[in-house]
């Protein structure tokens, strides 16, 4: 068993698991989207704002936000360890790892709240 | 070297392979400090290559199976200079080591009951040879030794063995009584010289088979074992005894299975005749190796040969089918067309009598104790000093080796020698420590081959070496030739301790590796030579054309040869067993 | 004649390594690389490679040939060589000893830390465990590796991660046993293997499966791995 201090105490399972239902999710919301565009392939504000204020498909918008967040953040976690690390940077690479996977998480972050604010916001 | 370093444990096992691995186990589990020397990672050690299997009466094939009939025909296998209470120990115990290796995870074939697959192997009989041929040989596929090599290294890192991996004994240390109290070793990754220190000394060194041009064994068989006996004094029993395994596939030298002829592939000439029928009419193909070999090269001389040169014969297996060759003989196929470029499925294997296992080696007893004899000829154990495997003549072979027996061998040995060293550390060894001198007297070689800036290459000695032992001490032999031989490795020897050592560096220098083990591989030819020249009778795998007989009247003993004057001398072959009576020597015949 | 080219590193006398020509005559044979390894040691022994058996099962001899791993012994000039080349250089992703020799012990490390060897604590019976043939075929395809490294020193996780990613050969040996019906220590593996490297930094590269010598699939063990740590944690 591996530990380490920056894995956030995470199962390499749950991870997985993660970044293969958030995948799913994003793939759905995707063919969603591109079968919304070719039965209507060009939506009038009304019909744009219609669906997006439905619960349903704020539920939907949500979920795949949050699964964007997700997978983004594991991957960007193991992009990181991968590279940025003693063995290959040496001593400053565990600060430097810190450092850019807490920028992650104020960006991910960021982007959540603005997604919720703009979804509510309709 | 007046600061080398020393290391001290309870037991040292020179040897990775399966007998040093077995005896490392026992050691490890019973929690006395042991280190394995070794000069390849476990793994890489020639136990790997075998193929077959490992001849037990576990009674799985034929529940009728006795460990008897088994110890019959390594009898008689062994052309009756086997001894029979060190055969009996190992066919009636074989089961019992059999099933540890199972219970440790071994991945067995099996039968459809769930017990362990059994094949026919050669000389396998049932009821003393009156009741057809038996299939005793326990196997993994053909990939018995792989399986068997890496689950006894998994069972010594289970128990925390101390492995000195990539480390190579140079030279025994003998104390002023003549006991062993160590080696001297090189870490080959660094270059350092330490003094390790032990109670007790296990030479698990294997064989020698590059003593020969054209051999199945791996390029680190180099004997040795053999050669820090010799050199510190020690006689080698046996040595003229050499199997020729039947199927070397021809020019590479690679081992085909005698596993193929146990699941119904035969040897055919170039006339398509299965000519074993003629020199076997019984056991066929699956007759003595000694036996099959001979008739080979019998065809061979003969005209019979195939090829462009005439010079090897077939191993046909195409007529089994694909799917059982898939599922009995996946290595073989692999080996078959990789190196014979010949795919067995469709066509038949090019195969030549190749040098395969060292029947001889360090006289020991059944506990794996080191034995010499004194000036009156009466045997005496070397305190300190232990061997087990290929590299010890306990002896199980004798004249010849039955296939499947060198796995039981390693496996039987190597935990005998681990247990008596067990009981001996428990009832406490008292040697004295080796002096500075003792010390420097075991550096000798490597002191002399490290200063040595003139003479020739190692790979030039080695060649004209192995060509001499393959042309003058080959399948058959002959006395005047053998004189010649041993001539010319008079002549060699000089040459050969003059090597010279190109590399002088630290790291990693295998140039350095490659000279001492040349030094090693000299002893074990010039044993093997003289003791060859000595034995005036033709019996296993010694067979002379100026001697054709077996001479029971003077001849059914073990030879020994002492390396201080190259003298040979008789030594009895034991004839009791301790459970039953012995197996007289009648005519040999499969 | 065939050019040669071999990676040469000896760290008493080099500060840093170099690619060293030969010139080799192969008198039109088909011969293996280690042969050419072989030939080329008698005229320079100074160069360093280990080998053992020869034959393809001992594993010694891995190397990077031509810029595929593989073993020497087994790989014929006629599928190394390229525009009338062979390059070999050390198994990549290790640190260099000497030439072609590797420090493997992080490569060791990680087969040691599956827990190599069966766990049964029930008692054992006065003969084997038995198996049935078709429980033992599972291990067909995972009890072969040789421990040559080929395929671990060729994929990226393990170059990146190889104290913490256990690569490709020790988990096709944890699914050895796994997949053994004798071992009970299914548990405790899967326990060991549950965090976010020790196999999950396998993204299937699948290099291993190309260059595996054995011509064994350790994507697929890995596979396995996964499928029994889901069904365990759910």
């Amino acid at each position: 068993m591996v530990n380490s201090v920056t894995s956030l105490g995470r199962s390499g399972l749950s991870d997985w698991l993660v970044q293969r239902v958030s995948a799913l999710v994003m793939t759905a919301y995707i063919f969603f989207m591109v079968g919304y565009f070719i039965i209507n392939p060009s939506p009038s504000f009304e019909q744009w704002q219609a669906l997006h204020g439905s619960l349903a498909m704020r539920i939907f918008s949500l979920l795949t936000i949050l699964s964007i967040a997700a997978h983004a953040w594991i991957g960007m976690w193991c992009v990181l360890t991968d590279y940025i690390t003693v063995r290959l940077i040496g001593p400053k690479a565990t600060p430097i790892r810190m450092f850019l996977q807490l920028v992650m998480i104020a960006l991910i972050l960021f982007y959540v709240v603005w997604a919720i604010d703009i979804l509510w916001g309709i | 070297m007046a600061n080398m370093r020393t290391m001290s444990f309870d037991a040292v096992i020179v040897g990775g392979g399966g007998s040093g691995m077995r005896a490392a186990l026992q050691l490890a589990q019973s929690g006395y400090k042991t280190a394995v020397i070794t000069k390849v990672f476990p793994t890489r050690s020639h136990t790997v290559s075998a193929q077959g299997g490992i001849t037990c009466a576990i009674a799985s094939d034929d529940p009728n199976d006795q460990w008897q009939w088994h110890m019959y025909d390594t009898i008689k296998g062994s052309d009756y200079i086997g001894d029979q209470e060190a055969i009996e120990y190992m066919c009636k115990t074989g089961p019992e080591a059999v099933f540890e290796l199972e219970h440790m995870g071994l991945p067995f074939s099996r039968n459809d009951n769930g017990r362990i697959y059994q094949r026919p192997f050669g000389g396998q009989s049932k009821d003393f040879g009156e009741g057809g041929q038996a299939a005793r040989t326990c196997a993994a596929a053909d990939r018995t030794g792989h399986a068997l090599l890496h689950t006894l290294y998994q069972g010594n890192l289970k128990n925390e063995t101390v492995f000195l991996n990539e480390w190579f004994a140079v030279d025994l240390v003998k104390n002023s009584d003549n006991a062993v109290v160590g080696v001297v070793a090189i870490n080959i990754e660094t270059g350092e010289t330490v003094y390790v220190k032990s109670k007790a000394t296990v030479f698990a060194t294997g064989g020698a088979g590059r003593i020969y041009a054209s051999t199945t064994n791996a390029h680190i068989c180099t004997g040795d074992g053999i050669g820090m006996a010799l050199r510190a004094g020690f006689p080698v029993q046996d040595m003229e005894m050499w199997q020729f395994h039947p199927t070397g596939i021809h020019g590479a030298g690679t081992l085909v299975t005698e596993g193929c002829r146990g699941e119904g592939g035969y040897l055919i000439n170039k006339e398509g005749e299965r000519f074993m029928e003629r020199y076997a009419p019984n056991a066929k193909d699956l007759a003595g190796r000694d036996v099959v070999a001979r008739s080979m090269v019998q065809e061979i001389l003969a005209g019979r040969g195939c090829g462009e040169n005439g010079d090897h014969v077939f191993l046909k297996l195409d007529h089994l089918g694909e799917e059982t060759l898939n599922a009995k003989l996946p290595g073989i196929l692999e080996l078959s067309r990789t190196f014979a470029h010949a795919d067995p499925v469709v066509e038949p294997i090019p195969v030549v009598p190749t040098c395969h296992y060292m029947m001889g080696g360090i006289p020991t007893n059944v506990d794996g104790q080191a034995l010499t004899m004194d000036d009156q000829g009466v045997e005496q154990v070397v305190d300190g000093f232990y061997a087990c495997g290929e590299a010890a003549c306990v002896s199980v072979h004798g004249a010849n080796r039955l296939g499947g027996n060198s796995l039981l061998d390693l496996v039987v040995f190597g935990r005998a020698s681990g247990l008596f060293i067990e009981k001996q550390l428990r009832e406490g060894i008292d040697l004295k420590d080796a002096t500075e001198e003792d010390i420097q007297r075991a550096m000798k070689v490597l002191n002399r081959i490290n200063g040595s800036q003139e003479g020739e290459k190692a790979s030039v000695l080695r060649a004209e070496l192995q060509t001499i032992m393959q042309n003058h001490f080959g399948v058959f032999r002959s006395g005047d030739f053998m004189k010649e031989g041993i001539e010319k490795l008079k002549a060699l020897r000089p040459r050969i301790e003059n090597v010279q050592l190109a590399d002088t560096s630290n790291a990693f220098n295998t140039a350095r590796i490659e000279a001492l083990e040349l030094q090693n591989l000299l002893e074990v030819a010039e044993a093997t030579a003289v003791a060859a020249e000595w034995r005036t009778e033709s019996r296993g795998a010694h067979a002379r054309e100026d001697f054709q007989e077996r001479d029971d009247e003077n001849w059914l003993c073990h030879s020994v040869y002492f390396p201080h004057d190259q003298s040979v001398a008789k030594r009895d072959v034991n004839f009791t067993p301790k459970t039953r009576e012995a197996f007289e020597p009648k005519v040999r015949s499969y | 004649m065939l050019e040669v080219s071999i990676y040469r590193y000896n760290p008493e006398v080099d500060s840093e390594p170099y690619m060293q020509e030969f010139q080799f005559d192969t008198q039109g044979k088909d011969i293996m690389v280690l042969d050419v390894l072989e030939k080329l040691k008698t005229e320079d022994p100074t160069l360093v490679f280990r080998r053992s058996c020869r034959e393809g099962v001992c594993g010694s001899d891995g190397v990077n040939i031509s810029g595929k791993n593989g073993l020497a012994c087994i790989t014929p000039l006629s599928e190394a060589v390229k525009n009338n080349k062979l390059v070999i250089r050390p198994l990549p992703g290790l640190p260099v000893i000497r030439d072609l020799v590797i420090d493997m012990s992080q490569f060791y490390a990680q087969y040691e830390k599956i827990q190599p060897y069966l766990i049964n604590n029930t008692p054992a019976p006065a003969i084997e465990r038995l198996q049935s043939p078709e429980d033992r075929a599972k291990l067909d395809g995972l009890y072969e590796c040789i421990l040559c490294a080929c395929c671990s020193t060729a994929c990226p996780s393990f170059w990146w991660n190889p104290d913490k990613f256990i690569g490709p050969s020790g988990l096709l040996q944890a699914y050895r046993f796994l997949a053994d019906t004798r071992d009970t220590g299914t548990e405790d593996r899967l326990a060991g293997l549950d965090d976010p490297f020790s196999v999950f930094r396998c993204h299937g590269i699948m290099n291993c499966v190309q260059v595996c010598p054995k011509g064994l699939n350790p994507t697929k063990a890995i596979g396995h791995i996964r499928s029994m740590l889901l069904a365990s944690g759910t």
